[in-house]
């Protein structure tokens, strides 16, 4: 993935979620992993890269052209990749194969026969096809995020955005929608995620960015942010999360 | 505590029941006295049930306009939407029919008092749908439009394939009780002297003087038309339910 941030700044009031953030994507990176500390600016960067909020400041580039701040724009850049949210949010009122394949029939100019298709397909690699006539509230928080995921996937995304994807699941749906995750990474799907499963990020990334306080503290591999990480800031993040 | 609680409404509300009946049963009726006004009393029903058909559809569909100014992003569209809501819903509905008919309709040279009556009612009516309905979309949780948007939706396909669909089945409820109301408020339209059931009510026991003969009909007739729009709004709401 090339993309690259300059000087890239949100503040909501007083606040500053993100401070003057650069940071180009290193090349051949294909899995990008945002850790660091709650409230540290993860989600406010992923929704900017998703097309969902734009910067007070500062510039995102994919592929050197720059994102622009128009709402038709955003649009289609929305509609080229697939983003997936913390609390699964399913449209509760239509079946798993209905919230599937609403944006492939609107967005994505698909006729119904062929939507289908693709969405049963989508279903089935996600173990869902005995699931598809049901409603989000008959199935679990796994199902769930496994239906948001083909959602994002069925029109085959450029790029994937998955924000804390298992933060509201127990530990088993945790690992289901992970095994389902590292299946997308080994089919070498270009995904941007944040998490705070520690050794989900280091089994997946490519490239690790340790965010907090609304600034990039350090980025590297995955064995230097975890084994050897330069900044005294991170050090004591992964000694606290990493103790249990 | 709660067994007795219900226990006692059960009583209180079984007493004031067999009360009414009794009074009700007890009475000395002087059917005969009406029976000559039968005809006009069927014939006010059913010109209660088109002024009130007419104008329940025509209400929607003013309050869906109404809703679509106030929920606008163009302001004047929203000011004059807010500005002939507050006006329609703060002051008499008797005043607005006067107005309506004796002073509105003369200038623009409509003659029928159907089709006034039945735009005064409407116009009337759909200013409270039309608060019900903003209160149905702004119900919708925030993180439905953003699933929405990340789909790559545009504002209109949100509010057709997210929002509305979820709204409708919210103010379906509120949205049946206000057409009872206005089922029952078109018994104001004898001011303007149309033939309605009310009115026809009245002259029966202007000529009579059998109060409960003329009455009691009305509240039946009244009863069989907002009844059925009551179990036809709880079978929709139950077709339409998606949670558990």
């Amino acid at each position: 993935m090339n993309i690259e941030l300059t000087d890239l700044t949100r503040r909501y009031g007083e606040a500053h979620a993100l401070r003057s953030v650069s940071y180009r994507v290193p090349e051949g990176v294909r899995v990008l992993v945002l850790i660091g500390p709650s409230g540290g600016g993860k989600s406010t960067l992923l929704r900017m890269l998703g097309g969902l909020d734009v910067p007070d400041a500062g510039e995102i580039r994919f592929d050197a052209t720059l994102l622009s701040r128009g709402d038709d724009p955003l649009r289609s850049h929305r509609r080229q990749n697939g983003f997936l949210f913390q609390a699964f949010n399913l449209f509760p009122h239509l079946t798993a194969l209905e919230n599937v394949t609403l944006p492939l029939t609107e967005v994505h100019d698909k006729n119904p026969v062929e939507a289908r298709e693709i969405a049963m397909a989508c279903l089935e690699r996600f173990r869902l096809g005995a699931h598809h006539q049901k409603r989000p509230a008959e199935m679990s928080g796994g199902q769930q995020q496994r239906v948001a995921l083909a959602r994002a996937l069925a029109h085959q995304p450029r790029l994937l955005i998955l924000d804390e994807p298992t933060s509201a699941l127990d530990p088993e749906m945790t690992a289901e929608v992970l095994e389902v995750i590292e299946g997308l990474c080994r089919d070498g799907q270009e995904i941007i995620l944040s998490t705070h499963e520690m050794g989900f990020a280091r089994a997946v990334a490519d490239e690790i960015v340790f965010l907090a306080d609304g600034e990039i503290v350090e980025t590297g591999s995955p064995e230097k942010i975890f084994d050897a990480p330069d900044s005294e800031v991170v050090r004591q993040f992964l000694g606290r999360v990493m103790r249990y | 505590m709660r067994l007795f609680l219900n226990a006692s409404v059960t009583v209180v509300l079984g007493a004031t029941f067999c009360f009414f009946f009794f009074v009700l049963v007890g009475h000395e009726y002087r059917w005969s006295a009406i029976a000559p006004y039968a005809p006009n009393l069927f014939a006010g029903w059913g010109m209660t049930l088109l002024v009130s058909a007419a104008s329940l559809i025509l209400s929607v569909i003013i309050g869906a306009g109404l809703t679509a100014g106030q929920l606008s992003t163009f302001s004047p569209a929203r000011w004059l939407a807010r500005g002939y809501v507050e006006i329609i819903r703060g002051t008499p509905l008797l005043t607005q029919i006067l107005i309506g008919y004796y002073l509105v309709a003369p200038m623009l040279h409509w003659e029928n008092k159907f089709a006034v009556g039945v735009l005064i009612l409407a116009a009337f009516a759909g200013a409270y749908l039309s608060e019900i309905f903003r209160a149905g979309i702004g119900s919708i949780p925030k993180s439905q439009w953003e699933s929405a948007r990340a789909i790559g939706l545009t504002g209109a396909q949100a509010y057709r394939f997210v929002i509305i669909p979820q709204a409708i089945r919210r103010v379906l409820p509120a949205t049946t009780g206000q057409f009872a109301n206005l089922i029952k408020d078109s018994s104001l339209l004898y001011v303007i002297g149309l033939g309605e059931f009310t009115m026809q009510a009245r002259q029966a026991n202007a000529q009579t003087y059998a109060v409960f003969e003329s009455y009691l009909p009305l509240a039946i007739g009244y009863l069989a038309l907002t009844l059925p729009i009551s179990f036809a709004s709880r079978w929709l709401e139950h077709r339409t339910r998606y949670e558990h």
